[in-house]
């Protein structure tokens, strides 16, 4: 790290759109009317004053921004987009296409409640469903993590041994229009970190014939979603020497999970976004309270870090799982139900205990945490080592 | 671990259009222009010129991980005087906190919309302010004025480097001087 650190006033969306602006892709595609974000807004004024090279392609949905980036990204440009929500549900067929062209796109996800009822405000649940699309999947926790991911992404993406599109989700409002300070990093290290143009082995060009898109059936489909897979683990690895790279780059820590006063704990409190700053937040009263108690943070939500999340809860009584997302007649919340299939049958494990919270913009305080932590806690001692609860609304 | 008590939470009550918006961002910059850590945002909802307005600011010297709306303001700062009949501009205001007025008659008479409320009072003449040094009533910025001198939660100076940032040339220049006028005569 050299040179002073220069710390700017952002919101969540002014950061992400600074750090694009940074790496400077070759293309952006994006829908520009709601539930488009500031992030495009912004980066369309630096298009337009000639600060960057990208050519801007705005579109008349959601569904072609994401065909238009993965066309694009076929010609070995690098691309990136950004939505919320119901555009992210519109991209859905299409982000399939992208992970299976080996398209790495990154796309920036402001995460907002899905319709109906309306609602604009912030949730997670509009990526988490996206689980399986063979996307790389972060979940950012502040303005500073906004921007930083912005820029890990892309390292992430192009690595010749992953080769996925990625998103990074920060919530909607708290974070995507809540100003904080930014410390940020000069175009000099940008450049340092990911190569001035993405290089790409195989595309689209004139002087290259190639067929991308084929139909492959019974023959050669489950070899195509194979690699995937392989991509995807490759991912794990990837994402934990990008993120070291970064760290030292930055001067900041960055980790798959982040774990806050875990060492000596007997209890977690396990969160991602900006969920997680409220944890460790709570944590904190807990600890002046006497409770041996830590916070988990999954930063990494696809490929799941489970190797790093069942060390980092091993031989803990709770854990108390705060999950902003929607699922209905499941077994538990999303990401309680990847975390106990990730513990099952190992040593040692924590009862998991999963909240459904925060949906549509609803506030969980830090006093009502504090209350589910209790709540955890009597569970395990009646012996109940598996509960999901819906906290925070009106009977 | 933090020092809990650090933290200091403002509400900005206002009317949409009044730039109540900017009031917390530029006092959430003026905070990071000091090396304090911040977390600034609005409350956002339908959007209508003249209907009542929050915006917030969370700012403390330490880092701080805090992502809940704020609820229970140590400050509440009052941009338009008519909120004062029309919205219970104390609501969550802690024990012992701090309201600051834009109200251009006597203190006592102020002082009677907060019968019960335990809270320091003050007031200053914003609209008024606003109409002699920058021609418009928009007393936004020139609240943070009272609001900074009777808080010290960051410093004019600050203040008024973030503002000719956001405001360039003549009505920057003339925001800062209704700034001082508002730090000198809140009371």
């Amino acid at each position: 790290m050299s040179g002073v650190r220069q710390v700017v006033g952002m919101t969540g969306d002014e950061a992400v759109a600074h750090a694009v602006k940074l790496v400077n892709p070759d293309v952006v595609a994006a829908y520009p009317i709601t539930p488009q974000t500031i992030i495009v807004e912004r980066y369309s004024d630096f298009v337009n004053n000639g600060e960057v090279d990208t050519s801007f392609i705005p579109v008349e949905s959601e569904h072609s921004a994401m065909s238009a980036c993965v066309g694009a990204s076929l010609t070995g440009a690098r691309v990136f987009t950004a939505t919320a929500s119901a555009g992210l549900a519109l991209m859905y067929e299409i982000l399939y296409v992208a992970s299976g062209m080996r398209c790495p796109i990154v796309l920036a996800v402001a995460n907002r409640a899905f319709s109906a009822p309306i609602n604009i405000h912030g949730e997670c649940t509009d990526q988490l469903i996206c689980r399986d699309a063979s996307w790389v999947s972060l979940f950012g926790e502040s303005a500073q993590e906004a921007y930083d991911e912005t820029i890990l992404s892309f390292k992430i993406a192009e690595h010749p041994d992953v080769m996925l599109p990625t998103m990074f989700g920060i919530e909607g409002f708290i974070v995507t229009h809540a100003l904080e300070r930014v410390e940020t990093l000069s175009k000099q290290q940008v450049e340092d970190f990911i190569p001035a143009s993405r290089i790409a082995r195989d595309r689209f060009s004139p002087d290259e014939h190639k067929t991308f898109g084929s139909l492959v059936l019974q023959d050669y489909y489950m070899e195509i979603k194979r690699q995937q897979e392989e991509a995807m683990q490759n991912a794990y690895k990837v994402t934990k020497d990008v993120m070291q790279e970064f760290s030292d780059l930055s001067g900041r820590r960055m980790e798959v999970i982040e774990k806050y006063q875990l060492e000596d704990a007997e209890h977690a409190i396990v969160a991602y976004g900006a969920t997680a700053g409220n944890a460790k937040a709570v944590v904190d009263r807990l600890r002046a309270k006497g409770e041996k108690v830590g916070a988990l943070k999954i930063r990494l939500f696809r490929p799941f870090p489970t190797l790093d999340i069942a060390q980092a809860l091993s031989g803990l009584k709770t854990a108390t799982i705060l999950d902003r997302s929607a699922t209905f007649g499941s077994p538990g919340t999303i990401v309680q139900t990847d975390i106990a299939s990730g513990l099952y049958g190992r040593e040692n494990v924590p009862s998991l205990h999963g909240y459904i919270n925060g949906l549509g913009g609803r506030v969980l305080t830090l006093p009502e945490i504090e209350e589910i932590f209790e709540k955890s806690k009597d569970y395990n001692d009646v012996g109940m080592n598996s509960t999901t609860d819906w906290v925070g609304y009106r009977s | 671990m933090r020092n809990l008590a650090e933290i200091t939470d403002v509400r900005i009550n206002g009317r949409g259009g009044q730039g109540a918006v900017t009031a917390s961002r530029l006092l959430a910059e003026a905070a990071i222009l000091e090396g304090q850590y911040v977390h600034a945002f609005p409350n956002f909802g339908p959007e209508r010129a003249g209907a009542p307005v929050t915006s917030y600011a969370r700012i403390c010297p330490e880092p701080f991980t805090e992502k809940t709306e704020v609820y229970e303001p140590h400050i509440v700062v009052v941009i338009d005087p008519t909120l004062l009949d029309d919205v219970p501009v104390t609501d969550g205001l802690k024990d012992g906190g701090t309201i600051v007025v834009n109200y251009d008659g006597e203190k006592d008479s102020l002082i009677k919309y907060f019968e019960g409320v335990h809270a320091n009072i003050y007031k200053v003449a914003g609209s008024k302010i606003a109409q002699d040094e920058i021609g418009r009533n928009v007393p936004n910025l020139i609240m943070l004025g009272a609001l900074i001198k009777v808080t010290k939660i960051v410093e004019l100076e600050s203040l008024t480097k973030v503002t000719l940032n956001r405001f360039k040339g003549v009505l920057g220049e003339k925001n800062v001087v209704a700034i001082a006028k508002a730090f000198e005569e809140v009371e």
